[in-house]
């Protein structure tokens, strides 16, 4: 964090920065953000928050993906300062006093992940697919989380920790 | 990575244009970023200013005027926003068709959330669905710059592969759509990679006499139709040519029961279409192979729309 600071400060001290004020995670952060600074790396680099990742780094795997006001969004793409007054939440805040989310415990039941790099994405997509319809079917599901792409467990497995999911809720 | 960049954050029109004018070539547009931000942090565009036009109150808004049937979509509305819209939910069937589904369609649930309709189509990227179905509803866009506001059909947006008629310092504003005529009925369809789509054909039609689902309509004429092409070319264009050629034809002669289903004019106008297409050679397919295609799903449109009476 220290580094980029330096970095930013003596390239462009003619640029001003912008003032952000929002939750991550429930916690709220206040700073002062370059604009052309991608939620990603204000998560990863700034806050220390390496659930989400970095891969084709042009919204099509869903690696980075992370909720602001529960929708999701290519955090790789997305500008940190367009988060300014928002709710940020990233795989880091699902689990509460030590609790898994039923999402995450479904996951890890139904075995449905292999590396875990694609998980973060898939668990909060799924996140912000059962907080608008509980009760998704088959078809559903896979129409939601098509942009979410997995190499190596398959998506049959992904489909039912889903659909395990939303019988727990 | 993004280069460092200078945010202009404006309230109003006018003072979007000013600071476009002020700045000319150096600046652009911020409307949602999901193509602009991917094209600068390849480094195949750069811009030391972006203006962005979210902040300005009112662009964000969809509205419909029950009068003139016309439909105001903000430039800055999310394709989210807009599927989700009440004036689109409330009119899916009579007025304006399509627009949810395939709103609902474009590239995916991350992209809908940010991706504007106004960014969408002035980044002009050919392979976009709602430049080629809005062609359907005869869509006009409102363009405001230095020199005033001026009103053009969307189809004159668009000059080619990432290319508009915009100058440095007009903002596209709010993107018009009359309603469907009563009694005409569309589908759009796509086909290939769905968030890059090969190729996209939307059909509207308008059969005489007025029939209802489940009616015999194999003597009903055609009695005004459209044909909107987009992704196979460099940009999404009706194809009048096609039109003129299926307008006052009956649906047994365009779809026939007997003859395997072909139908020479049918097969004509989906010839037309794929010439019209412009259709170019790309990691998608071959242009030849894109304009055959065109005409497969030119039929397929055509059926649908007249099965959705």
């Amino acid at each position: 964090m220290a580094i980029t600071v330096a970095i930013n400060e003596t390239q462009r001290p003619d640029i001003e920065r912008i003032p952000v004020n929002l939750t991550v995670n429930g916690r709220t952060v206040t700073d002062n953000v370059p604009p052309e600074l991608t939620l990603l790396d204000f998560l990863r680099d700034w806050l220390g928050l390496k659930g989400a990742k970095r891969s084709c780094d042009m919204q099509v795997c869903g690696a980075c993906t992370v909720l602001v006001n529960g929708r999701a969004v290519s955090s790789c793409t997305f500008l940190a300062f367009e988060a300014r007054n928002d709710e940020v939440t990233t795989i880091e805040g699902l689990a509460q006093d030590g609790e898994l989310h039923p999402l995450q415990q479904s996951f890890i039941d139904n075995a449905a992940f292999q590396c875990g790099f694609c998980t973060p994405g898939m668990i909060l997509a799924a996140k912000s697919l059962l907080d608008q319809n509980p009760h998704p079917n088959e078809e559903e599901i896979r129409a939601y989380m098509k942009g979410n792409i997995c190499r190596c467990t398959g998506y049959k497995k992904i489909v039912e920790a889903i659909e395990g999911a939303a019988l727990v809720q | 990575m993004l280069r460092p960049f200078k945010l202009h954050e404006p309230t109003s029109v006018d003072d979007a244009v000013s600071l476009l004018g002020q700045f000319g070539e150096e600046a652009k547009v911020y409307c949602g970023g999901t193509e602009l931000l991917l094209a600068m942090k390849e480094g195949l565009l750069r811009y030391n200013h972006l203006v962005n036009i979210k902040t300005i109150p009112g662009l964000d808004e969809v509205g419909y005027d029950q009068a003139s049937g016309m439909l105001s979509i903000g430039a800055t509305v999310t394709h989210t926003a807009l599927e989700h819209s009440p004036h689109i939910q409330s009119h899916l069937q009579s007025h304006f068709p399509m627009i949810a589904e395939a709103e609902g369609n474009v590239a995916n649930v991350r992209v809908r959330n940010v991706g504007t309709i106004g960014g969408n189509l002035c980044f002009s990227e050919p392979h976009s669905d709602p430049g080629a179905f809005l062609l359907l509803f005869d869509t006009q866009v409102e363009i405001q710059g230095s020199g005033g506001q001026r009103t053009i059909p969307l189809a004159e947006l668009t000059l080619g592969p990432f290319e508009t008629c915009l100058e440095d310092d007009e903002i596209l504003t709010r993107i018009l759509v009359p309603q469907f005529p009563q009694g005409m009925t569309g589908a759009y369809l796509k086909f290939g990679y769905h968030a890059r789509p090969t190729l996209g054909v939307g059909v509207s039609v308008r059969l005489e006499p007025k029939t209802s689902t489940g009616e015999q309509i194999e003597g009903a004429v055609v009695a005004e139709v459209r044909v909107a092409v987009g992704s196979a070319g460099p940009k999404a264009v009706r194809v009048a040519e096609a039109e003129q050629l299926l307008v006052g034809k009956t649906v047994a002669e365009l779809l026939p029961r007997s003859n395997g289903g072909e139908s020479s004019t049918m097969n004509e106008a989906g010839r037309i279409a794929g010439r019209a297409s412009d259709a170019m050679d790309d990691i998608h397919g071959s242009g030849e192979y894109k304009e055959h295609m065109v005409g497969v799903f030119l039929k397929r449109a055509f059926a649908e729309a007249i099965n959705t009476r």
